[in-house]
């Protein structure tokens, strides 16, 4: 398969601050992979200097083992979608899809568009524009009008956050298939975690302009590499050093044998339909949240309780 | 009424005392007879508008139409590079803004004289040119066409630029990184995506320079030296030497039907609906 972009201690500086801080990335081709990380910590800044709208201070931006340094976005093979689409609003949907097709002399400009917009689902609304179609649409004629071009690489810059909570979730499975569908590789940014770890085949999760770990779903969740990692990617608790994150947090009312645990008292409870997540407060003060299945929660406020974990769940950095 | 609408009211009084009555008399005016001393009489006639199938006069029309229609290109290829440049300029824009509205701060009348003596025989550039001995004899650069045109897009190019700015400044930035993202080069990116979705603003800028042009009369009077006659000197000659108040008002109306068809057009074409 090979490698399909690879980024060398690439280092952004921008007056007074540094967006991006030697990060060193390889992509294989054909993934879905995720950039995550909170707002500020560079992500969008990388995804604006391999798509070629700004240039590293120092390092390499390779595409297709070539370096790219220097070439204008019109010059790379790699395509990105907006966070706000910024689909031409004097032109249709197929206008839209058919700007790239004409200006990279492509042949069957006609047949590929109205593929590209079968492909996302938007064959019947060809001809609307911008302003008739919804966020959503939106959202797909920005898929077509980039994927029609087969670039070696599909860069996202936070596609679903302008869409609802709702469609955002349907988005994100066919985001996947469209992936899966056309075997272009997909680089994803995005600061929400649940989104990353649904889609991807890897991620890198960000802070601060550097990458602090980059690893498949499970690795990040589960192995986080520092600290950072494992609390943006879900709620933590902290024991002393130990983190535990709370579906592995568990509460009695009797004193639990041969694991460890903290006396406390439950505080409040908050319902999420399909669990329940308990805060305890402690005897030192600190608190932890449990998530428990619905139909186990047979606790009730101010209670005295026993916060336990497995040893074994424990998650330990330096 | 009710209370809303007296407020209203002084517009109203103003409008039907300095625009709709004056008006009615420029009709009334154009159906009369000429008097002997300026003035109109009886009988009622049609004759002020088929004089216009003179062509002495359907040239005159058909000047001043040409005359702004060139004035308003000149200054949509002047004015929209500057409004883009404007609307690119991060914090200097407004100080841009000011220099473009400067000239206002003197008299329409007072910059057009100075004109005169930039181009006059002996002006600033027929003086400079003949002391450095590029030219032997002073060019005639006053009183022809093309200082008219001069003129006019001087005095009317920042009725260009400021609708065009506005329009180019709403315009998302992300719009033109699609286009390069797409494959398209800056020069193509202007054609294909900046120029027509600031369509709206070339056409409001247009309009804003062709209808003061078309009705000109200060500037090709004082810079065309009553040689490059417009439909505006026309009717300001039938009031005063001519003595012709039916005339003069009959071209009035010309003129103004005129504009009002070019606006009516516009109103109706897809461009207009989207401006509104």
């Amino acid at each position: 398969m090979g490698v399909v972009l690879e980024l060398r201690n690439v280092v952004k500086e921008f007056p007074g601050h540094r967006a991006v801080d030697d990060i060193s990335l390889a992509l294989e081709r054909g993934g879905f992979y995720s950039l995550l990380g909170p707002s500020g910590c560079g992500k969008t800044t990388t995804l604006r200097m391999i798509g070629g709208f700004e240039q590293p201070s120092h390092g390499d931006v390779l595409l297709d083992g070539k370096v790219v340094n220097g070439l204008k976005p019109f010059e790379r093979d790699v395509s990105t979608v907006f966070q706000n689409y910024a689909l031409f609003p004097h032109l249709t949907a197929r206008g839209n899809v058919e700007f790239g097709l004409r200006e990279r002399k492509l042949a069957d400009r006609q047949a590929r568009a109205e593929r590209a917009l079968e492909l996302v689902q938007m064959g019947g609304k060809q001809d609307r524009t911008p302003a008739q179609l919804s966020g959503g649409e939106k959202q797909r004629v920005a898929l077509a009008r980039s994927l029609v071009l087969e670039p070696q690489l599909l860069l996202l810059d936070e596609p679903l956050a302008a869409l609802d909570p709702k469609l955002r979730k349907e988005m994100r499975s066919e985001l996947k298939a469209m992936q899966r569908k056309t075997g272009v590789t997909f680089l994803f940014v995005t600061h929400d975690q649940e989104e990353a770890l649904s889609m991807s085949d890897k991620v890198a999760v960000m802070n601060n302009g550097r990458i602090e770990q980059f690893g498949t779903p499970e690795d990040v969740y589960l192995r986080p590499a520092t600290r950072f990692v494992a609390g943006f990617l879900g709620a933590i608790n902290w024991f002393g050093a130990a983190g535990v994150r709370p579906e592995s947090t568990r509460i009695s009312r009797a004193k639990p044998e041969g694991v460890p645990c903290r006396r406390g008292s439950v505080e409040s409870s908050l319902f999420f339909g399909n669990c329940v997540h308990l805060n305890s407060l402690l005897e030192d003060g600190s608190r932890a949240i449990s998530e428990l299945p619905r139909e186990e929660n047979h606790f009730t406020e101010g209670e005295p309780v026993w916060v336990h974990w497995a040893a074994a769940d424990e998650l330990h950095f330096e | 009424m009710s209370p809303r609408q007296w407020f209203l009211f002084p517009a109203r009084l103003w409008m039907a005392l300095f625009f709709a009555a004056p008006l009615a008399i420029v009709c009334g005016y154009s159906f009369l007879t000429r008097g002997d001393y300026g003035g109109v009489e009886r009988p009622w006639t049609l004759e002020s508008f088929t004089r216009f199938a003179d062509p002495l006069y359907l040239a005159i029309v058909w000047r001043s139409v040409w005359i702004a229609a060139l004035a308003t290109l000149l200054c949509a290829v002047l004015g929209f590079p500057l409004a883009l440049f404007i609307s690119r300029a991060g914090r200097h824009r407004n100080l841009y803004l000011q220099l473009v509205l400067l000239p206002f701060w003197t008299s329409f009348l007072i910059r057009t004289y100075a004109w005169i003596f930039i181009l006059r025989d002996t002006g600033l550039i027929n003086t400079a040119l003949l002391r450095l001995h590029v030219i032997a004899s002073p060019m005639q650069l006053l009183y022809n066409d093309g200082a008219v045109l001069l003129g006019l897009v001087y005095n009317f190019l920042p009725f260009f630029v400021l609708p065009m700015y506005a329009t180019l400044e709403r315009l998302d930035p992300a719009l033109l990184e699609a286009a390069a993202d797409l494959g398209a080069r800056p020069f193509t990116t202007l054609w294909r995506v900046i120029i027509p979705v600031a369509a709206p603003g070339l056409v409001a800028g247009s309009v804003l320079v062709f209808i003061p042009c078309l009705g000109a009369y200060l500037t090709p009077d004082l810079l065309g030296g009553g040689k490059t006659v417009m439909l505006g000197n026309l009717v300001q000659n039938q009031f005063t030497t001519a003595r012709d108040w039916p005339f003069g008002s009959a071209a009035s109306l010309v003129l103004m039907a005129s504009s009002a068809l070019l606006l009516a057009l516009l109103m109706r074409s897809r461009m207009a609906k989207e401006l509104m």
